[in-house]
């Protein structure tokens, strides 16, 4: 037990053993204690230096309904109060995605119905290899494309006219910061109608990518997936989508606009 | 890193995907360049905007229609 003692008196190590031996339960203690704030250090330091990252830190996905394993069990029994329930629970989500995605309320309508009735219809397959959310916005996903390929609208590749120089870079316009915070400025009803204009600016694929990424919160590669389009195509999309928005919504909240490009940028 | 590179790597550097050295060269320019800057940060908040949006709530009549749907899916299933 007291085999440091073979050390030099004035070794640290010799010091540090002694205390694990004479002392454990400090030690161990201390020991968390410091793992515990540097872990703490090194999450804040990360989110501190690159502020987008905090985004990930706040799973904004709708929310589980604590019981929604055994409602799903409950539901794919045969419990059609279980399956209405956890259908009220995202509704409201896969009503937005097909307004986002369809461009009109009655074909969002049409969404929300058609992909409720599959989901209820094809509860039994359900496996529960992602979320009950996952699987049902997958459900809807298809169906609002089906609209738009009746429309012919999903083929259609046109950015929107981007401004784009001759090697395809997006050349931003406006350019002013914002006032104050949008979330500020007016009020929720009147941002989401906002929002849900300045969205439908994109083209259909555009908004379709962008909706599933930005605003109903899936990875870039769950997006892919869900489109079957690749990782690349998605992040350019992206990419243009949020630039084009970000355009939109600076003539709401942007200040003193000047409304050209700096020779910098040329 | 030039203007230009900078506006084709936002989404990157907004997903935290980007190479942290490139995230070095980036976060230098954007050091001297007020109009990246500017176009990062309301790029920034256009995400952001959207990401902490909530759907507003189904519209009633909307709603009803999808209800009534089910009670009648339900009535014609239950004598099975």
């Amino acid at each position: 037990m007291e085999s440091y003692r073979i050390l030099p008196p004035n070794c640290a190590f010799r010091k540090v053993l002694q205390l694990v031996v004479m002392r454990p339960q400090e030690f161990f203690a201390a020991v968390r204690l410091f793992a515990n704030w540097s872990i703490c250090v090194i999450w804040w330091n990360a989110v501190r230096e690159h502020p987008p990252l905090r985004a990930l830190y706040s799973p904004k996905m709708p929310t589980h309904l604590d019981n929604e394993q055994s409602l799903l069990a409950a539901a794919q029994a045969g419990d059609s109060d279980a399956f209405v329930t956890l259908l009220n629970q995202y509704s409201r989500h896969i009503y937005r995605l097909g307004v986002s995605i369809t461009g009109n309320h009655h074909d969002a309508e049409d969404v929300l119905q058609e992909a409720s009735l599959k989901a209820y219809t094809a509860l039994a397959e359900f496996r529960g290899n992602s979320r009950f959310y996952t699987w049902l916005v997958r459900i809807a996903v298809n169906v609002a494309l089906g609209k738009l390929r009746k429309r012919a609208l999903w083929k259609e590749s046109s950015l929107d006219e981007p401004r784009e120089s001759e090697d395809g870079t997006y050349i931003p316009l406006e350019i002013e910061s914002w006032g104050e915070d949008p979330e500020e400025a007016c009020l929720k009803s009147d941002l989401q109608q906002v929002l849900s204009e300045v969205i439908q600016k994109l083209d259909p694929k555009s908004r379709t990518i962008f909706t599933l990424r930005d605003v109903e919160k899936f990875s870039i590669e769950e997006t892919a997936k869900l489109l079957s389009l690749s990782i690349p195509a998605v992040k350019t999309r992206l990419l243009r989508s949020r630039l084009k928005l970000r355009e939109e919504l600076t003539k709401y909240f942007g200040k003193d606009a000047r409304n050209a490009m700096p020779t910098s940028h040329r | 890193m030039r203007c230009r590179q900078v506006i084709d790597k936002i989404s990157d550097y907004l997903d935290g995907e980007l190479d942290p050295e490139l995230v070095r060269e980036l976060e230098r320019h954007l050091e001297h360049c007020e109009d990246c800057r500017i176009v990062v940060d309301t790029t920034h908040k256009t995400v952001e905007i959207f990401y902490h949006t909530e759907p507003a709530a189904l519209p009633e009549d909307v709603r009803g229609r999808l209800n009534q749907m089910f009670t009648q899916k339900f009535r014609k299933e239950e004598p099975r």
